[in-house]
């Protein structure tokens, strides 16, 4: 029977909340990565080059067919014979920015392709350099349409850092499974990752709605 | 793709009598479809020039083809005396590369018909972008064309507002301080009452009733409001098929076309209103 032990449960509470500190760096750093490596690979799908958009999206759309799982391992393990030896960290850092960087490219990609022609031939018609283009007159109004993709995909991260447990990173999941493994009792553990997990994506999902509106508002893109 | 080593052509133009504006036996093609056929039309500087006719006539495209938003299948095209679709090297004119296109941009300004000003920058903001960051000018001096021409346009009080809060009219007069702002030698203004309610058509006329009074800039104007064409062009070109049809003063052509597809044009256009 179920058999919840609240003494066990405050005891190792302290631990998984340093390890939810790594998990959120975790995601945190891993979607920084992503949001970049994103925008790089959607607008390298917009070049004249045919052959440089051909390969970006032969490589995006291997990446998104692929299981996130075995791209970590890929990195983490086959990396060193290819002398690429890094910490688990750094690899599962790549493999998961690597990742979501596909995906949010599609996001961007949408984003991009949704700011009307006009605007590039103003930004023409003006003289303002490619560069200026994309940044100043752009991706400004590629974000608004982006930004509800792009909130999927921040809790998406945020809950697939679990799989960065596999190669040794000490997020919530690799504490947990620790202290089980230390206490032959995984309900307490697993039961609290699953609360804290709970606690942190759903007001987050709210928030990035409130955010949404106000880029919305600050860009002056809706009175 | 621009045409490569168009032979036969000058590699500058040159003397009192050199136009601002050459099209020189330019042709645009899409595919199988002619757009324009060997064009040539010279806009001497100052003047003022209208471009009337059908809709597929290919008057929207030569404004796009000046303003480099086309390339072009032949000819060349010269600004202010120097090729824009090409540059000169080795002696002869190639396709011109990125840093001849905004060198020679810089003297072009155009007004589009769906305005297209940035929705994220206020109508200030706007106006600055190109002279700050294009020009180099400094923010004050920037704010302070940008002010000035907005001041000229009517749309001072609004400079702090988004487009998203002002009229069509109101935009396109904002659209026009914007493209000012960058001293153009040449102004397009391609159907720019277009996209406009009736009422508010007055206000963007008149401002460039303005300009045309006021300065002597370059302009190539496409508009369906003949009678605003008449009053303010030097000239009318009737464009029919990627041809010039019949080009004169308002007085010749709207007075008395002598092509049959002018009179025709004319006539439809007169029982439209």
């Amino acid at each position: 029977m179920l058999d919840w032990r609240w003494d066990f449960t405050w005891e190792i509470l302290p631990r998984l909340i340093v390890a939810t500190g790594n998990t959120l760096l975790a995601a945190g750093l891993g979607y920084a990565i992503a949001v970049v490596l994103g925008l790089v690979l959607a607008i390298a799908q917009r070049t004249p080059s045919q052959a440089l958009t051909f390969v970006v999206r032969e490589v995006v759309e291997f990446i998104r067919s692929t299981p996130l799982v075995l791209q970590i391992f890929f990195v983490f393990y086959v990396g060193p014979q290819f002398g690429l030896r890094l910490s688990p960290w750094t690899a599962g850092m790549i493999a998961i920015g690597l990742h979501y960087a596909a995906y949010l490219s599609e996001v961007f990609r949408g984003g991009l392709d949704s700011v009307p022609k006009g605007q590039w031939e103003a930004a023409t018609s003006l003289n303002l350099s490619t560069a200026r283009t994309y940044f100043r007159v752009i991706i400004p109004q590629a974000l608004p349409p982006s930004l509800a993709g792009m909130g999927n995909y921040l809790v998406g991260i945020f809950k697939d850092t679990p799989m960065l447990s596999v190669i040794g990173v000490a997020e919530l999941m690799h504490t947990a499974n620790a202290i089980g493994s230390e206490t032959y009792r995984f309900l307490e553990p697993i039961t609290l990752v699953g609360v804290i997990f709970l606690a942190i994506s759903l007001p987050a999902a709210a928030g990035i709605r409130v955010f949404e509106r106000w880029v919305r508002r600050k860009l002056g893109l809706s009175p | 793709m621009t045409n490569k080593n168009p032979a036969g052509f000058p590699l500058t133009l040159q003397g009192d009598s050199a136009p601002m504006v050459r099209f020189a036996k330019v042709t645009k093609r899409y595919g199988q479809l002619v757009v324009l056929d060997a064009l040539d039309l010279d806009v001497a500087e100052g003047e003022m020039v209208t471009i009337i006719g059908p809709s597929g006539s290919g008057k929207t495209t030569v404004l796009r083809m000046l303003m480099t938003l086309e390339t072009i299948n032949d000819g060349v095209i010269y600004v202010d005396g120097q090729p824009l679709t090409h540059m000169p090297d080795g002696g002869g004119l190639v396709p011109a590369n990125g840093r001849h296109l905004r060198k020679m941009r810089s003297k072009i300004g155009m007004c589009f018909q769906h305005f297209n000003l940035f929705p994220h920058m206020t109508a200030l903001e706007n106006c600055m972008e190109g002279p700050v960051h294009v020009l180099g000018l400094t923010k004050k001096e920037a704010r302070e064309r940008s002010e000035d021409l907005l001041e000229m346009v009517g749309m001072a009080d609004k400079r702090n507002q988004h487009p998203s809060r002002l009229s069509g009219g109101q935009q396109q007069r904002v659209a026009i301080a914007r493209a000012l702002a960058m001293r153009p030698k040449v102004m397009l203004f391609d159907e720019v009452t277009s996209a406009l309610d009736p009422e508010v058509i007055g206000e963007v006329t008149n401002v460039i009733r303005k300009l045309v009074a006021e300065h002597n800039l370059t302009m190539l104007m496409v508009t369906h409001q003949m009678g605003f064409a008449r009053d303010i062009s030097d000239r009318i070109c009737f464009f029919y098929g990627g041809r010039i049809e019949e080009q004169g003063t308002p007085a010749e052509l709207f007075g008395n076309p002598r092509k049959e597809r002018t009179q025709q044009f004319l006539r439809a256009v007169k029982e439209a209103v």
